[in-house]
């Protein structure tokens, strides 16, 4: 009887320290990686960038096994779509935990001051970041109040393309200025040879801003967004002025041409050379597969040596994200050399930080890398960094005005108009 | 009594719709008309909650005289254009189609699937495939040098040529006008049909009118400080032959299933009465297909107010050339988040639809009553 009596305790006893056990180690499992539950991340990033995501994604995975990462990606070109699903979604109070966003006035002048994020300064003091970020790009992302976001990619946006053997089979140099390119341009058109490729509305956008960082310099760029230079000055004028010359030496069948198509006009040697952001570096080395250096070289935009015109995705974290933890280990994740150099590589884009690998890098983002660290950064006009969305979208319309009518004086007014009209003069 | 439970049944089943509805459209609508008249937009737009205040019809009166909304004041003459040649264009395809089909060729039902098919396309789809027949350097602008001909090098989707092109301060005493022969046409019908004082009425409002277009109008300000042209803008060409290829076979199948019904007893007494082919259609069958030209013209031109995707697939956003009130809508609302702006658009639009529906409805009802 007793013997029994004992025997049954014993089983009790090895039963409860078996569970005790097994609890003890699922308890010991889950401080390993407290993370659980859903983390969406939001962005436009398919095609060409969608594996350059997934990479991340899987990263995360890794580290996070047990959060399920829904990647919420909407499609459309420079994401006017997704942006567009993203603020349905935060004006009907359903955020995602995390999405894209471009550095600067498109994060700052639509999500912050509508105080719809949250300050993430004491993330970056707990990761050392104040100092692995340059000061040019954080001052983008931060008001006075904190810094709201963090970069993931940077693209310079100042940059003008050509194929080395055609310029020496046509003996022209690469212009180190506008003023030397429309001195050349008559040459290349007497060889019928496009001097300047160009392509669909945007991308005159783009080339606007390089023609004005040239014409003003990086210290009066910096002014007309700070309101302290007006946009229908001399010199604004002198900006519209020079792009109507530098228009006058374009295919005339731009506006249907998308960015890709411009490139290909230079690459297939029926123009010599093309303004676009560096994705066209991406562009011509993937999908083109060509050699950097040697079937495409590269150089900053006329006048513009010295200087980073720069575009940056970044993340942030939205105040009433669903869920807080799994977004702040994301960003932590985005903020790393590792997180940095998984993504940009795939991308064709360069690290946000000073410390990255290049030898993961092409050629291409190794020279862009080193300017970067060493050149005077300014932001984009054309890629949400300078100005808020409603001046850029008025913007096109001031661009769809000077081409209609190709008067200097009439697009600087209009300039100026919208300037007051969106709070920046 | 049972009449009665009848209709508190009826009013049941009705109720769960009526609410939905209610709210879901016409509350909607108010809402959209309120949005339109504050300054939603400025500044934190997004905030949790925004700082709105009413502004009355500024909006308004922005988009049609501010000297930065160039855009919609073209975009609405776009959508006027598109109208007009949608409409006729597909009417005019749909029914030389129909009257073909009607002589009952071979493979006539073949023909009838292949006319009808694109109707089952989205805009997107056939968007698409024309943005790429008529790209500058390839489709259709290559097609003669497969005969040893030189290119076409018309841009039909980029071309910044415009034609028919006005001055939009012009636009009162333009309106003035077409109001005016309006009224005169009134006023001539009355004439005609016998109620001659009647028609003297009618004809004072065409002579204000005239008087004030023609004379009077130099005494009022302008609507816009600096004079602005436009017009028809050629690029639009690409896109209304697109929508024309996509809707002519609705509008074949309504007028085949027209020409149908009417009876052979009509066709033989034409033909007793000395009516050639031509006659029999021109004088016989079109006038009595009129329910269903109107039918097709109400369709057509609601859905030409409603060409967003067809645009936006072929021509993208910010090509203003052949841009159309919805898309300047979508991008004033979501791209530069002015809402108030977009939604005095969306309104614009409504009450443009609405010209042509209401009528429609209108006659529509009444026909049931009698």
């Amino acid at each position: 009887m007793l013997n029994r009596k004992t025997i049954i305790l014993v089983v009790i006893s090895i039963l409860v320290v078996g569970l005790l056990g097994t609890s003890l180690s699922v308890a010991a499992a889950s401080h390993e990686d407290e993370l659980s539950g859903e983390l969406e991340i939001f962005s436009w990033w398919a095609g060409n960038e969608g594996p350059a995501l997934q990479a991340l994604i899987d990263l995360y995975e890794e580290m996070h096994p047990n959060v399920e990462v829904i990647n919420a990606t909407v499609t459309g070109g420079s994401g006017v779509n997704a942006k567009a699903v993203l603020k349905t979604r935060m004006l009907g109070g359903n955020p995602p935990d995390s999405f894209q966003v471009h550095a600067g006035q498109e994060l700052i002048g639509t999500w912050v001051t509508a105080e719809r994020m949250e300050d993430l300064t004491s993330l970056y003091k707990e990761q050392g970041w104040m100092d692995a970020f340059p000061d040019e790009l954080i001052d983008l992302i931060s008001t006075e109040e904190g810094i709201w976001s963090v970069p993931i990619t940077i693209h310079r946006s100042n940059v003008m393309w050509y194929v080395p053997d055609n310029l020496d089979k046509w003996g022209v140099e690469v212009p180190s200025n506008w003023d030397e390119f429309l001195e050349i341009a008559p040459k290349l058109e007497d060889k019928g040879v496009t001097p300047l490729a160009l392509g669909t509305n945007w991308t005159v956008n783009h080339l606007w801003e390089s023609v004005a960082l040239d014409v003003l310099g990086p210290d009066k760029w910096e002014a007309l967004w700070e309101g302290e230079l007006a946009f229908d000055s001399e010199e604004g004028i002198a900006v519209w002025e020079k792009l109507d010359k530098i228009l006058e030496y374009v295919n005339d069948d731009y506006s249907s041409l998308s960015w890709q198509q411009a490139t290909d006009l230079v690459v297939e040697g029926d123009a010599a050379f093309n303004v676009m952001g560096d994705w066209a570096a991406g562009y011509m080395s993937t999908v083109l597969e060509l050699e950097p250096k040697e079937e495409f070289g590269w150089a900053p935009s006329p006048g513009t040596d010295g200087v980073f015109m720069l575009l940056s995705d970044s993340f942030g974290l939205p105040k009433g994200a669903p869920n807080r933890e799994n977004t702040m280990a994301f960003l932590k994740l985005l903020g790393s050399k590792e997180g940095s150099d998984t993504f940009n590589p795939l991308k064709g884009s360069i690290s946000p930080r000073l410390d990255s690998d290049l030898s993961k890098y092409n050629v291409y983002s190794q020279s862009a890398a080193e300017d970067f660290s060493s050149d005077r950064l300014v932001g984009s006009l054309a890629h949400g960094a300078v100005a808020n969305e409603g001046f850029m979208n008025s913007f096109a319309d001031v661009m769809e005005i000077f081409l209609n009518s190709r008067n200097p004086e009439k697009a600087a007014t209009a300039a100026q108009a919208i300037a007051k009209q969106n709070g920046i003069q | 009594m049972q009449f009665k439970s009848d209709k508190i049944i009826a009013l049941l089943i009705l109720l769960p719709s009526l609410v939905l509805i209610g709210i879901f459209v016409y509350g909607f609508i108010g809402q959209t008309v309120y949005v339109s008249l504050t300054d939603w937009g400025q500044g934190a737009a997004l905030a949790k909650n925004p700082e709105i205040n009413l502004i009355g019809f500024k909006n308004y009166g922005d988009l049609f005289s501010g000297f930065l909304n160039s855009r919609f004041r073209q975009d609405l003459v776009n959508a006027v254009f598109y109208t007009l040649f949608l409409v006729s264009g597909a009417l005019g395809i749909g029914l030389i189609l129909a009257i073909l089909l009607d002589r009952g060729p071979k493979g006539e039902s073949v023909f009838r699937t292949i006319f009808l098919y694109p109707m089952s396309l989205s805009f997107i789809v056939t968007g698409t495939i024309w943005r790429w027949l008529l790209a500058p350097r390839g489709g259709i602008n290559r097609l003669p040098t497969m005969a040893g001909l030189p290119a076409i090098g018309f841009r039909w989707l980029n071309s910044r040529q415009s034609i028919l092109n006005f001055n939009w301060q012009n636009l009162p005493q333009i309106t003035a006008i077409v109001v005016g022969m309006v009224f005169f046409y009134i006023a001539f019908r009355q004439w005609r049909s016998g109620s001659k004082r009647k028609g003297l009425l009618s004809l004072a409002p065409t002579g204000i009118l005239f008087l004030w277009a023609l004379w009077g109008a130099r005494f009022t300000p302008a609507i816009l400080p600096t004079p602005e042209q436009h017009g028809f803008n050629l690029a639009t060409i690409g896109i209304i032959i697109t929508a024309i290829w996509q809707y002519s076979g609705y509008t074949m199948a309504l007028y085949l299933a027209g020409l149908r019904g009417i009876s052979e007893d009509l066709r033989e007494a034409a033909r007793l009465d000395g009516a050639n082919q031509f006659q029999y259609y021109l004088n016989v069958a079109i006038p009595i297909l009129k329910p269903m030209t109107m039918s097709a013209i109400i369709i057509l031109a609601h859905i030409s107010l409603k060409m967003f995707a067809l645009i936006f697939a072929m021509t993208g956003p910010d090509n203003a050339a052949t841009s159309h009130p919805a898309v300047l809508m979508y991008l004033t609302t979501f791209r530069a988040n002015n809402f108030a702006k977009g939604a005095a658009i969306a309104v614009v639009l409504f009450v443009m639809v609405a010209v042509f529906i209401v009528p429609y409805l209108v006659s529509a009802y009444r026909e049931r009553r009698v």
